[in-house]
């Protein structure tokens, strides 16, 4: 862990080295979630509602996606751009130092300029958080915290997948992007907007709505068990078989040569 | 004219030979497009009423802007050109006897036109037999698909020579990142990528008809789609005939100036 917090600061002090560059990506990260988020309220402003859910409740939904999502890039990126680092022979070096794969991959790099995401999901949330006409009990507040952070490690075990799969094929493969930027994308709704189909693939499959559709209907009073405001903790199950399949890839792994 | 032929048709047949990255996009893309009509399918369900255009249409419009997706993505550049431009790489392409502008000009085109036609026909097949309410169907006919093509190449136009002043700002700013963020975003959005341009509030939807982002997928996908036809396709077509001049005449004379005093970088 003081390891971790090494490079941690590392990154972040290396990163801070261009600061021009650094903010106009932070502020393109914003930019582009934010054309998401117009299309979003344009769509409310001609429909008031879609299956049941307002805008401003659809916003929390597309506000914990959002910042799950950006948390779990900002320090999974080692994963995120794997394929690389598997093509050009470091992945080698990594295993011959004496620490976990995973932690090094993990530590390899961090983007803090997805942060501009998670601002833009920190100002949604603010408006959000009254708007939405939820009463914020603590059992609520608690919600909340679980959707966002447990959502943060459904995420960062679909790039570890994702970087798994790399073992494979060498190269990153570009469907995977359905369940990372997709979700991000359409998690704007309440997945149960998709229909049925859908939901439970992303119940039981890849638990994407564990975190999000659930956990809202408790925040919304739809459902009052306390089943649904546990159903994010379920989600870290996956973590699972996502770090089974990484370890039955990296048993495989055959270097690629220099 | 001959050489801007061969460097099409060499940038062509080199950018289909990435058959698997193709068949991994068609998936992805396939069901990106099938995520976004059961949304607006959500939608059309809770009120049919407010709907601004059929849900056929919709439903065209969504399938063919998959298909077509690497012909109007904005958000695409050739990372060649930059690199050009920013390591002095380009102090070659000036020494050769080719107009700079025609032949970045056909080298885009053609990498956009590989990718789409690598990746459209599945796509299509695929949306012509899904169930119901999802199913692609035919354009209102024959008139109108000619129409179509013909905004469809124009559209494509417009993009690449949008994507060619966004390449020959580089030339001023040399980092290209702030601008093309910009321009990525914001085109991106009114282009209609999004959500269609019917979709927007109407005083905000009169404005962005008339940009030039809405010569690019908004005016082909609609023609097929019926919801633009007869007269009001005509106009659209001469309103992307406008903007394809205006932005190459731009270009042009932006790189023009550029090349003036082009400072070659690296040595």
């Amino acid at each position: 862990m003081k390891l971790y917090l090494r490079f941690l600061s590392m990154h972040l002090k290396s990163q801070m080295q261009y600061k021009v560059s650094f903010f106009l990506s932070m502020a393109g990260q914003f930019l582009t979630s934010f054309s998401v988020l117009l299309g979003l309220y344009f769509m409310f402003s001609r429909f008031n509602d879609v299956d049941g859910f307002t805008f401003q409740q659809s916003l929390l939904c597309f506000a914990t996606v959002l910042m799950a999502f950006s948390i779990a890039e900002c320090f999974g990126r080692g994963f995120d751009v794997f394929p690389l680092m598997l093509g050009n022979g470091e992945f080698d070096r990594v295993l011959v130092r004496p620490r976990r794969a995973v932690f090094q991959v993990l530590a390899s790099k961090m983007d803090f300029t997805r942060l501009g995401r998670l601002l833009q999901a920190v100002l949604v949330f603010c408006y959000a958080l009254p708007a939405s006409g939820v009463t914020w009990t603590p059992d609520k507040l608690v919600t909340l915290f679980l959707m966002v952070s447990c959502g943060s490690v459904v995420f960062f075990c679909l790039f570890l997948i994702y970087a798994g799969l790399t073992f494979f094929t060498t190269e990153g493969l570009e469907f995977m992007n359905i369940f990372t930027d997709g979700a991000r994308e359409f998690g704007r709704y309440p997945f149960s907007v998709y229909g049925r189909g859908v939901l439970s693939f992303l119940t039981f499959v890849i638990p994407l709505a564990l975190f999000q559709y659930y956990p809202l209907l408790y925040l919304l009073d739809i459902k009052t068990s306390v089943l649904y405001m546990l159903t994010p903790v379920i989600g870290l199950l996956f973590t699972i078989p996502s770090y089974v399949f990484w370890r039955f890839g990296l048993r495989r792994y055959r270097s690629t040569g220099s | 004219m001959k050489k801007y032929w061969a460097v099409f048709r060499i940038r062509f047949s080199n950018s289909l030979q990435y058959r698997a990255a193709a068949l991994a996009g068609v998936v992805t893309q396939f069901a990106w497009g099938a995520m976004e009509l059961l949304a607006f399918l959500a939608f059309y369900k809770a009120n049919p009423a407010a709907f601004p255009m059929g849900f056929s249409q919709t439903v065209s419009y969504i399938w063919l802007q998959q298909a077509f997706l690497a012909l109007f993505m904005v958000w695409f550049f050739e990372g060649e050109i930059f690199d050009a431009i920013s390591d002095g790489g380009i102090a070659y392409d000036l020494a050769r006897p080719v107009d700079l502008y025609s032949r970045w000009f056909c080298q885009s085109a053609a990498t956009r036109l590989a990718k789409a036609v690598l990746r459209c026909l599945p796509i299509l097949v695929v949306a012509f037999i899904v169930p119901a309410p999802l199913r692609l169907s035919l354009p209102a006919g024959a008139g109108q698909f000619l129409l179509f093509l013909v905004s469809m190449a124009l559209g494509l136009g417009v993009v690449v020579s949008f994507s060619m002043i966004v390449y020959i700002t580089t030339f001023y700013t040399l980092s290209p990142m702030g601008v093309r963020l910009i321009a990525v975003a914001l085109g991106d959005f009114l282009a209609g990528s999004v959500i269609p341009l019917p979709f927007f509030p109407a005083p905000f939807r009169a404005v962005a008809e008339l940009l030039p982002f809405a010569a690019m997928q908004n005016m082909p996908l609609r023609i097929y789609s019926g919801n633009i036809a007869g007269a009001a396709a005509a106009q659209g077509i001469l309103l992307q005939l406008f903007w394809l001049a205006a932005l190459v005449g731009l270009g042009r004379l932006m790189m023009k100036n550029a090349l003036k005093k082009v400072v070659v970088q690296g040595g």
